[in-house]
């Protein structure tokens, strides 16, 4: 409980930090949403001025994060000049693509890499691990860019699955199963794309910590005492190779995060990608900080489970934490 | 032993490739950025051996296309007259290695054009722009990869060797920036910085700002090495006879970090190409007409390009064995520290 407790300090000083970073970097960057609104001349100067003041940004920093402080609290976030609304709402429905995207990637990614990766450690040098290698390696050189448009240029020529968007025209009209339905089928190309760019390297640390730990003497014992073999792959080597793999946990969040931003940006899903984009685009200052928070809470949440689970796989650090 | 022998191989190989993106204006036919509007989004030119009356001929030759009547995208060959591939032959002006002011062009054709990797949608030539685009994109990541180094040695150092506070704020900073993911913390970075801005401060403006993201990984990485060096003998024993801090770091520590910097490096380079693509094909990079490999692929998303002009993709593959060399760079350095550390191991289990 304690140790629970200084985790999510830390993971909240991390958040702060990462937006009273995030408002320095504004105050020092040159250019704004209104130096853009001051060089249309269709708008008028005493306008702009007036929109300045509204906004609060004819005051110093100090009090302008003061009051997005407050607007935080309020579950506002500040005021998105572009949508004229505020931040909270609109991050908050596309946050929830994002995370329908990275969440269904990860889970389907680490089913997939951890009985690969054991299968393939099992196999160590042998033909099957090395064709595994040369695949997870050839996955690794193609960019994820390349790994995106092909798979699009697939769907899109075969028209075997939707491509853009999330739903279909007629979403609305669909009973909840065909609804589900629909769903899924515009997920496959999106999470398919993510999959093929985190999988290799988790496979391949997969295999590495199985194989680190597979010639340890305990092994050898349990081997000597006739254990089946799945049973000992599964329930003795993996445990003993687990602390690196949680560690990597929280590291593929991040990378899914990010390239999921990238992906829905090709595939037009609706999620946080497109809207940070646009709102970089247009200077759209507080949705980008917004986004930026946005993503971190989940990279910081992804990193507290992953202490969570190491806590709870991990005696060692059980008994030290209690010593504290 | 074999695994220097596959170090230098990689190496090798990776030097060629560069060489070829160096030399971009003598292996490239045409300029990159000059526009041949009456034949736009043309398909790779395709080289004949036997021409149509069934010669067969010695020099590969193209034919001159011509628009299909009633078309405004499909070509035809106009098989009267083949032009045959030649070899240096004079062309578009361009300066080698950036200075020397030179003419010749590797291949070309007299009376046609040659696209090996067809036209994009102002005529311009795709495989030209694929290896000037080379030069920004592998440019940016190789010197993007050094001020991170730089930074990250720099911060790793003093955080390592004072240890103290200045260590727990560096490490605290370097936190903040490892709790973004990464594409956001880049994207963020830009944001705050002028969007409409020309290509050459762009371009300078994508390597601080990529090179200013990553610093904090390699800063943990060399911190750890220095906290170790710090304590070893032959340290103690400089810092013994009097050595003041700088030359300590300067002589006995920072060197300790060459083999971890190194493999960062190439594992970072290509990352930071990457990291430019993305920027560039999000169109918050190297802007038009200058070409780079991410503003190479952004007309992809058009789907109609993505569906009917295929050559438009296949610069996304001819990078693949950039990658395949650095990936190959990478795991040979990490396989020769691992023989390192088992070496050391052993034998200080022998003492």
């Amino acid at each position: 409980m304690r140790y629970l407790l200084r985790r999510l300090g830390h993971a909240f000083s991390l958040l702060v930090g990462v937006s009273i970073l995030a408002f320095l970097f504004t105050a020092l960057a040159p250019g704004n949403y209104f130096d853009e609104m001051r060089l249309n001349p269709q708008i008028a100067p005493a306008t702009v001025a007036a929109m300045r003041a509204q906004y609060g940004f004819d005051r110093p920093l100090l009090v302008r994060y003061a009051s997005w402080l407050n607007s935080v609290i309020h579950g506002e976030m500040g005021f998105s000049f572009g949508y004229n609304s505020p931040v909270a709402p609109l991050l908050l429905m596309r946050a929830r693509n994002t995370l329908l995207l990275t969440i269904t990637a990860t889970l389907l990614a680490w089913a997939i890499a951890l009985p690969l990766g054991v299968w393939s450690a099992e196999r160590l040098g042998r033909l099957p691990d090395r064709l595994l290698s040369w695949g997870t390696a050839a996955l690794l050189v193609i960019p994820d860019l390349a790994l995106a448009l092909g798979l699009l240029v697939l769907a899109v020529r075969s028209a075997w699955f939707p491509t853009g968007g999330m739903a279909s025209v007629d979403f609305e009209t669909l009973t909840p199963l065909n609804k589900l339905r629909d769903l899924a089928l515009h997920m496959i190309l999106p999470v398919t794309a993510l999959l093929l760019s985190v999988l290799p390297l988790l496979v391949r640390h997969v295999r590495a910590a199985v194989a680190d730990v597979r010639n340890a003497p305990f092994l050898l014992a349990a081997v000597g005492h006739g254990i089946p073999r799945r049973t000992l792959l599964y329930r003795y080597a993996l445990p003993a190779a687990a602390n690196p793999l949680i560690s990597l946990f929280g590291f593929s969040i991040g990378a899914l995060l990010s390239g999921s931003l990238l992906i829905e940006v090709v595939m037009s899903w609706p999620g946080l990608g497109p809207l940070l984009l646009e709102a970089i685009l247009a200077r759209d200052l507080y949705l980008v900080i917004g986004g930026v928070l946005f993503s971190t809470v989940f990279l910081a949440g992804g990193n507290l489970l992953a202490d969570l689970l190491l806590y709870w796989a991990d005696p060692r650090i059980r008994t030290e934490s209690s010593a504290r | 032993m074999s695994t220097r022998r596959t170090f230098v191989k990689w190496l090798v190989a990776l030097g060629v490739l560069h060489g070829m993106v160096v030399c971009a204006g003598f292996l490239a036919p045409y300029n990159p950025v000059e526009q041949d509007r009456k034949s736009p989004y043309l398909p790779p030119t395709r080289l004949h051996l036997a021409d149509a009356n069934g010669h067969i001929h010695v020099r590969p030759f193209a034919y001159s296309v011509r628009l299909r009547v009633r078309s405004f995208d499909q070509y035809e060959e106009d098989t009267t007259e083949p032009h045959p591939v030649k070899f240096f032959l004079n062309g578009a002006r361009y300066r080698l290695l950036g200075f020397l002011p030179c003419r010749m062009h590797f291949f070309g054709a007299e009376g046609t054009r040659i696209y090996l990797l067809g036209t994009d949608a102002y005529g311009r030539d795709q495989f030209s722009r694929f290896l000037f685009g080379g030069q920004v994109s592998l440019l940016a990541g190789l010197l993007g990869a050094g001020l991170t180094l730089l930074l990250g040695l720099c911060v790793g150092a003093v955080a390592g060797y004072y240890g103290g506070w200045r260590d727990s704020v560096l490490m605290r900073f370097a936190e903040l920036f490892l709790a973004l993911p990464w594409l956001y913390l880049l994207l963020a970075l830009r944001a705050f910085l002028p969007l409409a801005v020309g290509p050459l401060e762009a371009f300078f403006l994508i390597i601080a700002v990529i090179g200013g993201v990553g610093w904090a990984r390699p800063a943990r990485l060399v911190r750890g090495v220095v906290l170790s060096a710090r304590e070893r003998d032959f340290v103690r024993a400089a810092r013994g006879f009097g050595a003041s801090n700088g030359y300590l770091l300067r002589r006995h520590i920072l060197p300790e970090t060459s083999s971890v910097l190194l493999t960062q490096a190439a594992i970072l380079i290509p990352q930071y190409v990457l990291a430019e693509m993305t920027l560039s094909f999000l169109g918050l990079g190297v802007p038009e007409p200058a070409p780079s490999w991410g503003n190479l692929l952004s007309s992809l998303q058009q789907y109609s390009v993505l569906v009917s002009y295929w050559w438009m993709y296949l610069p996304a593959l001819i990078m693949v064995p950039f990658f395949l060399g650095y990936l190959g760079l990478a795991s040979s350095l990490q396989e020769r520290a691992e023989a390192y550390k088992i070496e050391t191991s052993s034998l200080g289990s022998l003492t």
